[in-house]
């Protein structure tokens, strides 16, 4: 059982070494492809459980992310002044509340970003719930599409309205404050704590997730995927554990949202756009669907190339592309476990004929 | 509101009810013949008016119409050739993300071959002022253009599926793939034609719809999503429905507007289809018991 | 006692009507079998009474309790278990954890218990993992513990269900052609296999095709024909009643 265990800390190591790689060549820059990259992948591990183990599509989960992210945007940038009384003042002594100054010296009374953040993360969450509740309850294409359609319904929301900045977003979001001295945000000095953060929390992630996959909860989503009436039968509630997969991911997402927005200092629609929960998708298929490592490595990988640009203006038909790839050629993915294992066969072979 | 007005909308409604009923029909045509949701359908229209625009730089209009017909169908026949024809047996996720990721990609080739802009067709008949009076109201000629010309399409459709060899051949295909093929008839060719006449029905409705709603790389998408949106409320698989369906979307999006603003228009039909699918994913037309409706 | 009583049971299709005015009894302890010929209604029997579908007409008492309206999942908590006429084994996963799917009704942990992988959870495991092996040990298919179950031969998958389902625990376990598909052997073995279970305190009623298998195992019959109950008895009366004789094998001059 320890053995689950042992990839983490060898991820932990790799996500060091590549810290002290930039380092020491001086390319300190790239951290904040990879951070970015970690909140991205993130929502991909979330995702990976809705997915591939509890077997339930979602091409609409761009849509929890830029549900978070735009909840903590519009708490931490919206002015409350102009509301003043006693009830701001005393919201503002319980720290609920925050005085700070704007970019352009005015005073300002804004939501502090952890009472954001966890109002954004319920929310997310409970919409999940509630939209999850009748969604789950189809399957094939119908849910693909129902979901689909809750993406582009949370798309159409931020780019008609106004409040939510329209087609600009919301910008000048505020670093998040987690401990004195550290705080999420693209700060060029805070680079390396934020890179550690990040990935920090997306280890925590996965180890939850784990558990959660190798424990009776874990079995029961995967039985649900493979054959449901028999989970019904072996007195599982599957419409409820799904229901419960899908809020998990939302959380993971919306988490996600909110970190990012921080970090960026704003958000905008194509947050949400169909687009990106296309390579969610994506990164999950090409991860190997039921395999979690599999998807973090991928979106490490694909996240951090598309963001330095390394896709161009193919960047939608790079995902598009492995997409398809993928499900024609590779269903299970490209890190799949018996694909790993023929690998490991053929190493073990050479060796043992060496000696 | 004055009747001018009332009627303004109800054709609005009933020009855009229109297309989304062809692009209805297109999902209809491979629904049946496969039991898969071509998520690339919107992308056909869009061909359609793309191809038409570029072509009738050098064609007199209806040549350049038909020919972006003729290779929006050669383009489906490439699609169902490349990515499905040779697949077997595969699941019901893995078909929905293959052509997710090939609606995808005909979109960006349309990206980088026409840019970001917007295009469109002359108008056939007059121009963009143009209007006929009926009674006494005036309607743009074009739209009469776009019901005329999808009507003779859905005809003719209506016609090869019922009186032609090939077209029950393809019903028989749909009915019961197997007990077809031991009557001599090649599923996979069958499937092949329904990506065909599938593109083919969408480019027309997206040429003769071209000059009234632009046309862009990227309009397949919206247009997909409320295809599908008119195919589930008519029963999936039952094309006869779908025309009514999409007008019934058509009006009520075009009269949306006294409730919401217009950037909401989308969100209308999408909530539409959500409601459907929650309360009664077999539609209006479709009996809840049957699992398949599968003849046109 | 009587453990499951179904009670003017109906069930129409459309234009077929599947089934028509079925009552039966199972006392505890016993093994019931269903028989009649294909098109019979026995699946769909079973697909009432476990929850899978809603009568017309009629009821299901279950250990004391009208169960009719139920949840599938509801009627196993109340010691339902059963098996499909089509094998279902949850593919991807190995033969002990298809068992181990079997003993969720008998653990706790929540997904927040497992995803912190508190104290209770890791104790739970074990134990469940413990009852999971002697289920293995009581199959006979300790070896294949780590095998992809849906990979097995089929006569082993069958086997696999059949743990399953015992790892629930029931009180009643309906076997839908527990021995489709198997040759002689396994049939025997299927066989020696079921009166083991009656043997844990097992109530079994049965869906079977395989007269050998019937005759041999089950105290009672019940012979369904399109749809409609036409004899209940022992086991030896059954074969001499001559409606079921009229029904399996037609009238006298064919």
């Amino acid at each position: 059982m320890r053995g689950r265990y042992l990839p983490v800390a060898a991820f932990a190591g790799l996500i060091v070494a590549i810290q002290m790689a930039t380092h020491f060549t001086g390319s300190g820059y790239h951290l904040t492809q990879l951070t970015m990259s970690a909140y991205y992948s993130l929502l991909a591990i979330g995702l990976c459980l809705l997915v591939g183990y509890a077997g339930q599509i979602s091409l609409g989960h761009a849509g929890f992310f830029a549900i978070g992210g735009y909840i903590t945007a519009l708490l931490t940038t919206h002015d409350l002044s102009s509301r003043a009384g006693g009830a701001s003042r005393w919201l503002a002594k319980a720290g609920i509340l925050s005085a700070r100054i704007d970019l352009y010296g005015g005073e300002l009374l804004t939501v502090h970003p952890w009472v954001a953040c966890l109002v954004a993360v319920l929310a997310t969450v409970g919409i999940a719930y509630a939209v999850g509740g009748p969604v789950l309850k189809l399957k094939g294409h119908y849910l693909a599409m129902a979901t689909l359609g809750f993406g582009v319904i949370i798309y159409r929301i931020v780019l008609g309205t106004e409040f939510l900045g329209a087609a600009d977003g919301i910008s000048e979001v505020p670093p998040f404050a987690i401990l004195p001295g550290l705080e999420v945000s693209g700060k060029a000095a805070l680079r390396v704590p934020n890179y550690y953060l990040a990935w920090g929390l997306v280890i925590a992630g996965m180890v939850l997730l784990l558990n959660l996959i190798h424990s009776r909860e874990g079995r029961a989503l995967s039985s649900i995927h493979g054959a449901e009436d028999a989970a019904e039968a072996m007195g599982i509630p599957t419409a409820r554990y799904k229901l419960s997969a899908f809020a998990l991911s939302a959380a993971f997402a919306g988490l996600a949202g909110v970190l990012l927005t921080h970090y960026n200092g704003g958000i905008g629609p194509s947050e949400a756009s169909v687009m990106k929960s296309v390579r969610y998708v994506a990164i999950v298929a090409i991860g190997g669907m039921a395999n979690l490592w599999g998807t973090l490595l991928m979106s490490l990988l694909l996240n951090y190339l598309s963001l330095r640009g390394y896709f161009g203006t193919y960047d939608d038909a790079v995902f598009g592309a492995i997409l398809i790839l993928i499900m024609l050629f590779a269903p299970g993915g490209l890190l799949r476990r018996d694909l790993l294992e023929e690998v490991r066969d053929v190493f073990r072979g050479n060796g043992e004929k060496a000696s | 509101m004055n009747p001018d007005l009332f009627f303004q909308y109800v054709v609005a409604g009933i020009t855009y009810g229109t297309i989304y009923a062809v692009v209805a029909i297109g999902f209809n045509i491979i629904y049946n013949a496969t039991g898969i949701i071509n998520f690339a359908q919107g992308e056909f229209v869009m061909l359609g008016g793309m191809t038409a625009v570029t072509l009738s730089r050098f064609l007199p209009l209806p040549v350049a119409i038909l020919g972006a017909v003729a290779v929006t169908t050669v383009i489906g026949a490439v699609i169902d050739i490349l990515f499905i024809r040779w697949l077997r047996g595969p699941s019901v996720l893995r078909m929905i993300i293959i052509t997710i990721g090939v609606s995808i990609l005909v979109r960006e080739a349309a990206l980088h071959v026409w840019g970001e802009s917007v295009r469109a067709l002359p108008y056939f008949t007059g121009t963009s002022v143009t209007s006929i009076k009926m009674g006494n109201v005036y309607i743009s000629p074009q739209v009469l253009w776009v019901v005329g010309v999808s009507a003779v399409a859905v005809v003719a459709l209506s016609a090869f599926f019922n009186y032609t060899m090939l077209g029950r051949q393809m019903r028989a295909c749909a009915a019961n793939r197997d007990a077809a093929r031991l009557c001599g008839i090649s599923a996979k060719n069958m499937v092949t034609l329904s990506f065909m006449l599938s593109a083919g029905i969408g480019a027309i409705g997206g040429a003769v719809v071209c000059p009234i709603t632009y046309v862009q790389y990227d309009s397949g998408t919206p247009l997909a999503i409320k295809g599908f949106t008119v195919a589930i409320l008519g029963g999936i698989g039952n094309s006869a429905a779908a025309v009514g369906a999409g007008m019934i979307l058509g009006i009520l999006e075009s009269f949306s507007i006294w409730v919401l603003p217009a950037a909401y228009k989308e969100v209308i039909s999408i909530s539409l289809l959500l409601l459907i699918l929650f309360i009664r994913p077999s539609g209006i037309f479709g009996s809840a018991e049957e699992a398949r409706l599968k003849e046109f | 006692m009587k453990l499951l009583s179904v009670r003017g049971v109906s069930k129409r299709f459309g234009g077929l009507q599947a089934l028509e005015d079925v009552s039966f009894d199972v006392p505890q302890g016993a093994i019931k079998a269903l028989i009649g010929p294909n098109g019979a209604g026995k699946t769909t029997l079973f697909n009432l009474i476990s929850g899978f579908l809603r009568p017309d007409q009629g009821s299901v008492v279950f250990g004391g309790t009208e169960v009719l309206g139920l949840a599938p999942h509801q009627i196993a908590a109340r010691g339902m278990a059963r098996t499909f006429q089509q094998i279902r084994l949850f593919p991807r996963m190995t033969v002990l954890e298809n068992i181990l799917v079997g003993r969720h009704l008998h653990s706790r942990g929540g997904f927040l218990a497992c995803m912190l992988n508190l104290p209770f959870t890791r104790k739970e495991e074990r134990g469940i993992r413990e009852t999971g092996s002697e289920i293995l040990d009581f199959l006979g298919l300790s070896g294949q513990a780590d095998a992809e179950a849906v990979h097995l031969p089929y006569g082993q998958q069958r086997m696999v269900e059949l743990g399953r389902a015992l790892a629930c625990e029931p009180r009643i376990l309906l076997l839908d052609e527990p021995a489709a598909g198997l040759n002689i052997r396994e049939t025997a073995e299927m066989g020696r296999l079921i009166s083991r279970i009656r043997g844990r305190n097992v109530t079994v009623l049965l869906v079977e095709h395989d007269m050998s298998l019937v005759m041999d195992i089950s105290d009672d019959i019940v012979v369904l024909s399109y749809g409609q109950k036409i004899a209940e008895d022992k086991a030896h009366a059954i074969q001499k009643d001559p409606e079921v004789i009229r029904v399996y094998l037609g009238e006298g001059d064919a």
